[in-house]
């Protein structure tokens, strides 16, 4: 599946850039360090941590999009400074494991 | 030994919403240079928790990275409180992170079992009081 794809799903609102990227895995994880060291590159990574460490750690391992879950709240700025660096944010209400479930089985 | 190119970055203190700049360009210039992309993101990795640690632990810093033929070499410089037991802060799972800290996602206690384990070599020379030198080097 590729990045903009994820966009069309019901579930799923794009917050920053598209892409045509592929999407090759699911990624969960809210624990930055952990992330950093574990997140495959082209993986969706979804995460409820919102803050601007979250678009560095995904921006270093080049994982193909973030998805913040469960509704979390999040600033402006971030949204901002995730097109500056085209990253893309996407932002659910599903919890955790069903967003990923969601994204994996359309892999 | 040809030196390619040297880099250095100031870190500033409590930083956070530019913690990982250093890392990002360096990221950006390895690529320019045509570095393996295995290669880029050991540096990426070991570079930012590097990067977050000195502004997390200690009240920022300095970096350098030198880049030649064979490999590149990190160097993180603080002038923070030192590392009272390396062997203890190495292990994964230990931190000391204020709750501060932690609520923005910092704190696994695995930053320094990164650097080690996307580096091909790692050393800590560290005083109570004075500071932290973190040399690594991964190979190209
Ligand atoms: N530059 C430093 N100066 C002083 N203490 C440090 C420094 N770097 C690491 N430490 C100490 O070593 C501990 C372990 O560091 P490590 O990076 O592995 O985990 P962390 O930073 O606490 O959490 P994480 O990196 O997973 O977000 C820290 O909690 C801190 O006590
Ligand atoms: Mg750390």
């Amino acid at each position: 599946m590729k990045v903009y794809e994820l966009g069309n799903m019901d579930d799923f609102e794009l917050l920053s850039i598209s892409k045509d990227t592929d999407i090759t895995g699911v990624f969960c994880c809210d624990l930055l360090s952990i992330a950093m060291g574990k997140a495959p590159a082209g993986s969706a990574w979804v995460t409820v941590m919102a803050n601007v460490n979250t678009l560095a750690v995904a921006s270093l391992t080049d994982v193909a999009c973030i998805i913040l879950a469960e509704d979390v709240t999040f600033d402006n700025s971030l949204i901002e400074k995730a097109k500056e660096e085209g990253i893309a944010v996407f932002k659910t209400k599903k919890p955790i494991f069903d967003a990923a479930l969601l994204i994996n089985n359309s892999l | 030994m040809a030196e390619v190119m040297e880099l250095n970055y100031t870190v500033s203190n409590e930083d956070f919403t530019r913690a990982g700049e250093a890392s990002s360009d360096v990221k950006k210039k390895l690529k320019q240079l045509g570095v393996s992309p295995e290669a880029i993101r050991k540096v990426a990795i070991a570079l930012y928790e590097g990067e977050i640690n000195m502004i997390i632990h200690a009240y920022g810093g300095q970096i350098k990275v030198t880049i030649s033929e064979e490999m590149i070499t990190l160097v993180l410089a603080d002038r923070g409180p030192g590392i009272a037991d390396i062997e203890k802060a190495m292990q994964a799972g230990y931190s000391t992170a204020p709750d501060k800290v932690r609520s923005l996602g910092f704190g696994a206690g695995m930053g320094l079992p990164n650097m080690k384990k996307n580096s091909d070599t790692m050393d800590i020379k560290t005083e109570l009081g004075v500071g932290t030198t973190v040399t690594m080097t991964i190979n190209l």
